[in-house]
């Protein structure tokens, strides 16, 4: 089965700094001195897409959305 | 021992209110801890809002019993319609009605916290913002109707309820940062304001004499039967 590549989008204005995201998802996710994600690019690895969606619900802010990976 | 062999239902009820109450409380705590950003060095952050979550569903569960050995109990005539429609219960029709209206309020925001994705968050959390009266209204249903309210160690579990609630929301307005000082006091002060007026209210009504009896009589003249 052939899953279409995804990738995490991240609301800059909506994002809150709970950092809640970078615990459920630190393969792609770290924070910074403030505690705001910085995203390492690309599209999420094939194993990772569960984590990424833990992250996205968990987010106190909704401040997170998966998208298909373009091209 | 009998009795609560006799009357498995009724004692359901007592026990599944009391442990809902708890379990509503812990979950208004990390609530609160959730949103002030606490962030205990050997939890996650995620874990606490797991929790929040994971024990407030707990407390739904709990509920259901409450509610459900409540009706199933055939001694005092509640009836379905007053489950969802506050103050329709013939057996203490203002007591009962507040539990109704908690577990209303409690619904909306269980309802709005499924559908959170979808409504957006400012919406979601104008609702969500009703769990601290949802809660308050809780504590009065319990201590206005519940039969073990004059209980010595049932009086300090609201104690520590009311205790911690009450010190979470003080904490959370003290560190929210400046600016709204008005808005901040006068939190601060209705908070402090209800739960003084809970423990008038437990002084005048549920501790002075003849409680079981006025709980009953402001709705109706023919006087129910006592459960103790």
């Amino acid at each position: 089965m052939k899953r279409t590549a995804r990738r995490l989008v991240i609301d800059r204005i909506a994002c809150t700094g709970h950092g809640l995201c970078a615990e459920l998802f630190p393969e792609q996710l770290a924070l910074d001195d403030w505690g705001y994600p910085i995203q390492s690019p690309g599209p999420i690895a094939g194993g990772d897409t569960r984590h990424a969606q833990r992250a996205v619900a968990a987010c106190p802010a909704l401040a997170m959305r998966l998208e298909a990976a373009r091209g | 021992m009998n009795a609560l062999f006799n009357d498995p239902l009724w004692f359901t009820t007592r026990a599944s209110g009391t442990v809902a109450f708890g379990l509503l409380t812990v979950t208004v705590v990390l609530g609160v801890a959730g949103v002030a950003r606490y962030a205990p060095a050997r939890m996650g952050r995620f874990e606490v809002a797991a929790l929040h979550r994971n024990i407030s569903l707990l407390a739904l569960a709990v509920l259901g019993v409450h509610i459900g050995t409540a009706l199933a109990d055939s001694f005092v005539p509640i009836g379905w319609t007053a489950v969802v429609v506050p103050f329709l219960s013939p057996y203490r029709t203002t007591w009962v009605g507040l539990g109704t209206l908690a577990f209303d309020l409690l619904l909306a925001v269980y309802l709005t916290s499924a559908v959170r994705l979808r409504i957006g968050q400012r919406r979601w959390k104008a609702v969500h913002l009703c769990s601290y009266g949802a809660w308050a209204v809780a504590l009065f249903h319990a201590a206005g109707t519940g039969s073990d309210t004059r209980l010595g160690l049932q009086i300090t579990l609201y104690s520590v309820c009311v205790a911690v609630v009450l010190a979470a929301i003080l904490w959370r307005l003290y560190t929210v940062g400046p600016g709204h000082l008005a808005a901040r006091v006068g939190l601060a002060t209705a908070s402090v304001a209800t739960v003084a007026g809970f423990y008038g209210f437990l002084a005048a009504g549920p501790l002075a004499p003849n409680w079981s009896h006025r709980a009953q009589q402001a709705q109706s003249t023919e006087p129910m039967g006592e459960r103790r």
